[in-house]
């Protein structure tokens, strides 16, 4: 057990050094989400009124960390694929350490830049206005919220890194799944006024249960019954991605 | 002679229908430098990541230390220091933080870490350039950083998969020397190599892979001396040798020492055939100047491990292998 801590914090503490001295991935990253939250917020305000109400920005917010928190984790394989491509990973394979140090010390440092990047999102949103009606309480069962969603997202990720053969094929991947699964969901309109097969994709889209517990936490309140039937959504699908991906990788990192 | 410490069983490996290997057999003694010698899709390849247990093969089987690899693969890993042809180092990373990481990669306790980083970074000749990131250190400098990285744990078995691939002369040189060093500490060193004066200059013995059989085995030397030995050409001054007597007595005081296999008279020259020129050329002089007679020039040829992979692959080490495996 000690010596699966050391080896998981030295690996953990090598992606950390690449989160500081790399910040250009992070932007790459918020790059969409940041754009959509100033521009589309600001664009959409007058037509939306109607629709949602006076203020777009703070609708559009849950769909901006969704998207956020889905494109950090969907990209968090892509390094453990250059360890691959480059020999990295063969020479840390080489030693004995468990394989699944490997995914674990991943899986954390993606997930807390994940945290990192919604919470950089949510500053962002509170600057251009937005009031969260939970408070200081609520930031935290946001950013929770953006956590379950980005484990499952992770555990593909980390598999695609696995079964895929070069790094080209991952970011075709993410460039069509990030964001129009975005749209795929109720991240920047209801539900209802979707046309009907988009709000058959959208009701078993994983992103939808976030943004709609995320969206109550920022405009109305707090509302358990929805925040339960959310997180056990999102743990089940937690599960079943991180079932899947354990099977798969057992295979992969024999 | 002590138990081989690493023995390799009758390895055999395919993918698909392309045959890697082919039933290798080999041992290594503990101390000494081993070299794998072929041309690239040989199996040098197959063969490393077999001894590193990332491919299992599909018949035989290899001993680390007494350890069976495939029974024990973790305690197996313990045992090996593997540094792979490519430069594997992190370009975000300092010198020290790869070292760091291995340390912690191969569980060494806090207690020794720092002394077995310096004493790393010392061999390979770091010191002093431990807080460059990686990228900005040249591509030599790197290599000798993806070795310190590998001797950390002290393993008693490195493995170098081609380890002076694309390296400049000097730093070629200096790798060279690191590896000898690891062999006076008494580490065993499994060596790949593409190129044939670097099995000679650093190997105790060779083995020659060819199509995923070993064609040749044995210390360079000993497979040179199976081609024949080394050629020493002696040359007298031809003003007293006006009838060839001296050439004849030369033959004749040459052919009483014990390391001439034969000699043969080519004009002014007697060509000497022998097991290996080191020894023979001073004896040889030593003769000459007991009989009184005196040497214009003394040249010798050798037959090198090209030779010795063109006899016995039936085609010049520069044609290659296949490509793959």
């Amino acid at each position: 057990m000690h010596e699966f801590i050391q080896e998981t914090n030295a690996q953990f503490r090598r992606w950390m050094i690449h989160l500081r001295r790399e910040p250009f991935s992070l932007a790459f990253n918020l790059l969409n989400p940041i754009i959509l939250l100033i521009f589309m917020g600001g664009a959409f305000q007058g037509l939306a009124r109607n629709s949602v109400g006076e203020d777009y920005r703070s609708y559009l917010l849950p769909g901006i960390l969704a998207l956020t928190a889905f494109g950090n984790s969907m990209g968090g394989g892509i390094p453990l694929l250059f360890d691959r491509e480059n020999g990295f990973l063969l020479r840390l394979m080489s030693a004995p350490i468990s394989r699944s140090s490997i995914l674990v010390s991943r899986f954390l440092a993606v997930n807390l830049s994940t945290m990192l990047q919604c919470l950089l999102i949510l500053v962002l949103g509170i600057l251009f206005g937005v009031r969260i009606a939970t408070g200081i309480g609520g930031v935290a069962a946001l950013l929770g919220t953006g956590l379950l969603l980005g484990f499952g997202i992770t555990a593909i990720s980390l598999m695609l890194a696995f079964v895929l053969h070069n790094h080209g094929d991952f970011f075709a991947i993410m460039g069509i799944t990030a964001l129009p699964l975005t749209f795929l969901s109720s991240a920047f309109v209801p539900l209802e006024t979707l046309p009907a097969w988009m709000r058959l994709v959208a009701r078993i889209n994983p992103m939808t249960y976030a943004i709609d517990a995320m969206r109550s936490l920022i405009l109305t309140g707090w509302d358990a019954p929805r925040l339960l039937w959310t997180v056990a959504v999102l743990l089940v699908f937690d599960a079943a991605m991180l079932w899947l991906g354990a099977r798969v990788l057992s295979r992969q990192l024999a | 002679m002590s138990a081989p410490f690493v023995r390799i069983e009758n390895l055999k490996k395919s993918y698909g229908s392309v045959v890697a290997l082919d039933g290798i057999s080999l041992e290594v003694e503990r101390g000494k430098i081993f070299g794998l010698l072929g041309p690239n899709g040989a199996g040098k390849t197959t063969t490393v990541k077999i001894l590193i247990t990332l491919v299992r093969p599909d018949g035989g089987r290899v001993e680390v230390a007494g350890t069976d690899v495939f029974k024990d693969p973790a305690k197996a890993r313990s045992l090996i220091g593997y540094v792979p042809q490519e430069l594997t180092t992190d370009p975000y990373l300092t010198a020290r933080e790869h070292l760091r990481y291995y340390a912690d990669i191969y569980h060494l306790p806090s207690a020794i870490r720092e002394s077995r980083m310096q004493e790393a970074l010392a061999l390979v000749g770091l010191a002093g350039l431990e807080d460059r990131r990686a990228r900005d250190l040249s591509g030599g400098t790197k290599k000798k950083l993806d070795l310190a990285c590998g001797l950390l744990h002290r393993p008693p078995v490195i493995l170098l998969d081609e380890p002076s691939l694309g390296l400049d002369v000097q730093v070629r040189r200096d790798v060279w020397m690191y590896i000898l060093r690891l062999k006076e500490q008494g580490t065993t060193v499994f060596l790949c190599t593409n190129y044939m004066d670097e099995a000679e200059r650093l190997c105790d013995e060779v083995a020659i892979i060819d199509r995923g059989k070993i064609v040749a085995l044995g210390s360079p030397a000993t497979l040179r001396s199976r081609l024949g030995g080394d050629v020493v050409s002696v040359e007298i001054a031809s003003a007293n040798d006006h009838d060839g007597a001296s050439l004849e007595s030369l033959d004749k005081t040459v052919s009483q020492l014990s390391m001439v296999q034969r000699s043969v008279k080519d004009g002014t020259r007697l060509k000497v055939y022998v097991e290996s020129n080191e020894a023979a050329v001073p004896k040889i002089l030593e003769a000459a100047a007991a009989a009184g007679i005196s040497v214009h020039s003394i040249t010798y040829s050798r037959p090198g491990l090209d030779d010795v992979f063109l006899h016995y692959a039936g085609r010049a080490f520069s044609e290659g292998g296949r490509n793959g495996a």
